[in-house]
């Protein structure tokens, strides 16, 4: 027993889509605190409540798995959270929450659980859904089964948990409760062996404890352990071991995957019909009713169309007001100290640099939420599951999930949310790949950029005396980058992300009313994420655009009046503007010149500072907009040192193609680092879209010149 | 006995053979796919070349091909 001083830990484990979220929201009373578990950007929340013998204790979310066995990373996590291996400390209790309307699969992980020896207490949720379902649960005679306690709860109701409390002192406080013998694990035989085999090589210290903890985590390791799996720290001899013992069984004919399963579910079978009753005729539930028009080869497309309009218009245009709010504040604080500060550098780091810096952190934030708010609506209502099944077709022809649909849907509005949308999916191969092609969607910062290239070069006619030239030149720019996305992520899903063949095999939950406390936590958990995480590099990425964009200041722009000829000297003579210049030998075979180089080094801050540089290069002042006649008429007017114009229609294709395949976002950048947790990945999106835009423009503009025009 | 995809729709039948690779299969093992484990086909959405069955009390999607590695037989 350790000391009353020291807080106790239970780990909270269950399948998907059993309530644990809200399960965890009500005895925490929402207070979570967020961590990463290491090396893995899966979310690790903790939060405390208070037991009347025990008194404060911490409960920890772990992953929803269906299995301990498992082989992806996240699903390890539930592994070493649960048993206590490596860096995760073992939990003095477990909490699993199981689905009173699927009992029997939800009792596969409660065995393993058990198993392990760690004292478990089972809450049977959705209990009230089992009427519905001619269903019914005995949950005392369960619990003399298992041999640990078995508390029913209701996920709707708002009855008292006093029970659940009680029966969690229990364990905590009397040893021995909470444990029981696992009398499915063999006792003699083939797999018997095996297990004791596999056990010896077991490092010494996940062992402690109850005997048959060494056969729980042979199981595992026989059942998770082989060529392909992803584990970097398994001990050598335990993986030797492994694969002799699955040699030796594939020799002797025997299957010891389907041994190892039938171990547990051989148990449930025999057992299940003493705690769980059905009466004949499966009623037509609700959710049959629901599915019976979502999934509809016609109805169910038609509504999925029109959730995905609510929602990419919401994150379109109804953010936009809170966007222009933040703006707004920002630009009076700005405005306000402006005033206030003696002029100096100081002043100035301090409005362009970190000002403007936090401004462009927060932006972000009204689409985040409302992206994170609807998906949290979709994944807890069911939808989520329906939507994958509905785009599967699509996104297996590329090599990905359904579930990718919508974070690269997303990625129309903004590439930021759209990737911390990839959270949703389960492998990390699968958000890796999402992420790396997300920025080739054409976000609503490139909208700017295209207006006035379009606005300037090509005139307003109509094909064919019918279709609007301009706006069909956006709609190809659309079709284009989205074709290009897909492509990519065909390649890249063969080559360098490789992995194994993705199942669709997944579970479609019955369809349940979102319990806002769980949509208010996965929105804030997020957006927290976002401010501090990603927020961080975002920051430092824009003071040092304000210094390449400011330093080194020519003498003479001091002295002289703020005027739009000075400041485009100042730009030109600025780190930004040298580097403009020298890259344009590189830009030369695409149509560009230094002047839009400048342009385009600017617009890494973010892909809309393109219009305002180009503003400040044609010595019009910083507040161009890409409506300003002034600009549009600049970009026309633009000329050679030949005497031909520089922005000729063909350039502006060309320019725009190099805008629609560039990652020229720090932001996304900085969240793909978060995401991906490494500088690797941010490192080969960036070049690699670069290549891509690159080689592109060249082959439009040089095909394009050889076909004669421009 | 036929392959899964091959059952008809809304009929129950019992599963007798569990195939495909490595992975895969260990998560239609531990999802509860176990020959003897009877099952139910509720839906076939053929556009999507995806099936819906119901199975220890859940139901579970899965596409045309991977049904194809399980052998079931008609109740």
């Amino acid at each position: 027993m350790k000391a009353a001083s020291a807080t106790r830990r239970i780990a909270l484990a269950g399948n998907p889509n059993t309530g644990k979220s809200t399960l965890f929201n009500r005895l925490t009373g929402g207070r979570a605190r967020v961590a990463n578990y290491p090396g893995l950007t899966v979310e690790k929340e903790s939060g405390t409540f208070r037991l009347s013998k025990s008194g404060l204790v911490e409960l920890v979310d772990v992953p929803g798995t269906y299995s301990l066995s498992a082989r992806s990373a996240e699903e390890r996590i539930a592994m070493l959270a649960i048993a206590g291996l490596d860096s995760e400390p073992r939990p003095d209790a477990v909490l699993l929450i199981v689905d009173a309307t699927s009992l029997e699969r939800n009792l596969y992980l409660a065995l393993q659980i058990v198993e392990l020896g760690v004292p478990t207490v089972i809450a049977v949720n959705m209990v009230d859904m089992l009427a519905e379902r001619n269903l019914t649960i005995d949950a005392q005679e369960l619990a003399r089964r298992l041999g640990i306690p078995v508390v029913p709860i209701s996920a709707k109701s708002t009855d008292s948990l006093a029970p659940l409390l009680e029966a969690l002192d229990d364990v905590l406080e009397t040893p021995g409760i909470g444990v029981s013998g696992a009398e499915w694990m063999p006792k003699a035989g083939p797999l018997s062996e095996d297990l004791e085999a596999v056990g010896q090589s077991l490092p010494a210290t996940w062992c402690e404890g109850p005997a048959v903890r060494r056969s729980a985590l042979a199981a595992w390791a026989l059942a998770s352990i082989d060529d392909q799996d992803e584990f970097t720290d398994i001990p050598l001899d335990l993986r030797r071991a492994v694969r002799d013992r699955r040699g030796l069984a594939r020799a002797a004919g025997r299957d010891l995957d389907l041994d190892l399963t039938r171990m547990r579910y051989g148990w449930i079978d025999q057992n299940a019909a003493h705690f769980v009753r059905r009466r004949a005729g499966g009623a037509v539930t609700s959710t049959d009713r629901i599915d019976r028009v979502l999934l509809h080869p016609l109805v169910g497309f038609g509504v999925f169309l029109l959730v995905m309009g609510i929602v990419f218009q919401s994150l379109f245009s109804w953010s936009n007001p809170a966007i222009g709010w933040i703006e707004s504040v920002f630009a009076s604080v700005r405005d306000y100290l402006a005033g206030v500060l003696p002029p100096s550098l100081v002043t100035e780091f301090l409005l362009d640099g970190v000002i403007e810096g936090v401004g462009s952190v927060l932006v972000f934030l009204p689409q985040i939420l409302l992206l994170f708010f609807f998906l949290a609506l979709m994944e807890d209502s069911g939808y989520l599951a329906r939507v994958a099944v509905l785009m599967d077709r699509v996104m297996r022809s590329i090599g990905l999930h359904g579930k990718a649909f919508v974070p690269m849907m997303s990625g129309f509005a903004c590439a930021v949310p759209a990737i911390l949308a990839t959270r949703t999916m389960e492998r990390r191969r699968d958000r890796l790949l999402t992420m790396l092609v997300i920025p080739l969607m054409t976000c609503s910062a490139r909208l700017p950029v295209y207006t006035l290239i379009i606005a300037a070069l090509f005139p307003p006619d109509r094909l064919f005396g019918l279709l609007p030239m301009q706006g069909l030149l956006m709609v190809c720019l659309y079709v284009f980058s989205t074709c290009m996305a897909l492509v990519v992520a065909g390649v890249l899903g063969k080559t360098l992300v490789r992995g194994p063949r993705i199942p669709l095999l997944m579970e479609l939950p019955p369809y349940r009313m979102p319990h806002w406390l769980s949509v208010a936590r996965k929105m804030l958990t997020r957006s927290r994420m976002f401010v501090t995480e990603a927020g961080g590099i975002i920051l430092v990425c824009t003071i040092v655009m304000w210094f390449g964009l400011t330093f080194p200041r020519a003498a003479q722009v001091e002295t002289t009046a703020d005027t739009g000829t000075s400041s485009a000297a100042a730009l030109e003579g600025s780190y930004a503007g040298r580097l403009g210049r020298a890259i344009e030998p590189v830009l030369e075979p695409l149509g560009f010149d230094w002047k839009i180089g400048i342009g385009l080094v600017g617009a890494f801050a973010a892909r809309e500072v393109f219009v305002s540089t180009m503003g400040v290069v044609y010595g019009l002042g910083e507040d161009q907009d890409e409506q300003s006649m002034g600009l549009q008429g600049h970009i026309r007017a633009e000329m050679r040192a030949d005497g031909k114009p520089v922005y000729t229609p063909l350039v502006g294709i060309s320019l725009m193609a190099f805008f629609a395949l560039a990652c020229q976002c720090m932001s996304t950048l900085a969240i793909v680092r978060r995401e991906s947790n490494s500088w690797k990945w941010p490192a080969f999106l960036f070049a690699y879209t670069l290549v891509l835009a690159w080689g592109t423009s060249f082959f439009i503009y040089q095909g394009g010149r050889m076909l004669g025009l421009g | 006995m036929i392959r899964l995809d091959e059952l008809l729709l809304g009929s129950c039948a019992r599963l007798v053979h569990v195939g495909g690779e490595g992975a895969f299969r260990r998560r239609l093992l531990e999802l509860g796919f176990l020959p003897g484990t009877p099952l139910r086909l509720v839906r076939r959405m053929d556009v999507g070349g995806v099936l819906e069955v119901e199975l220890r009390g859940v139901r579970l999607s899965l596409r045309r091909s991977e049904a194809r590695e399980l052998a079931v037989e008609d109740l």
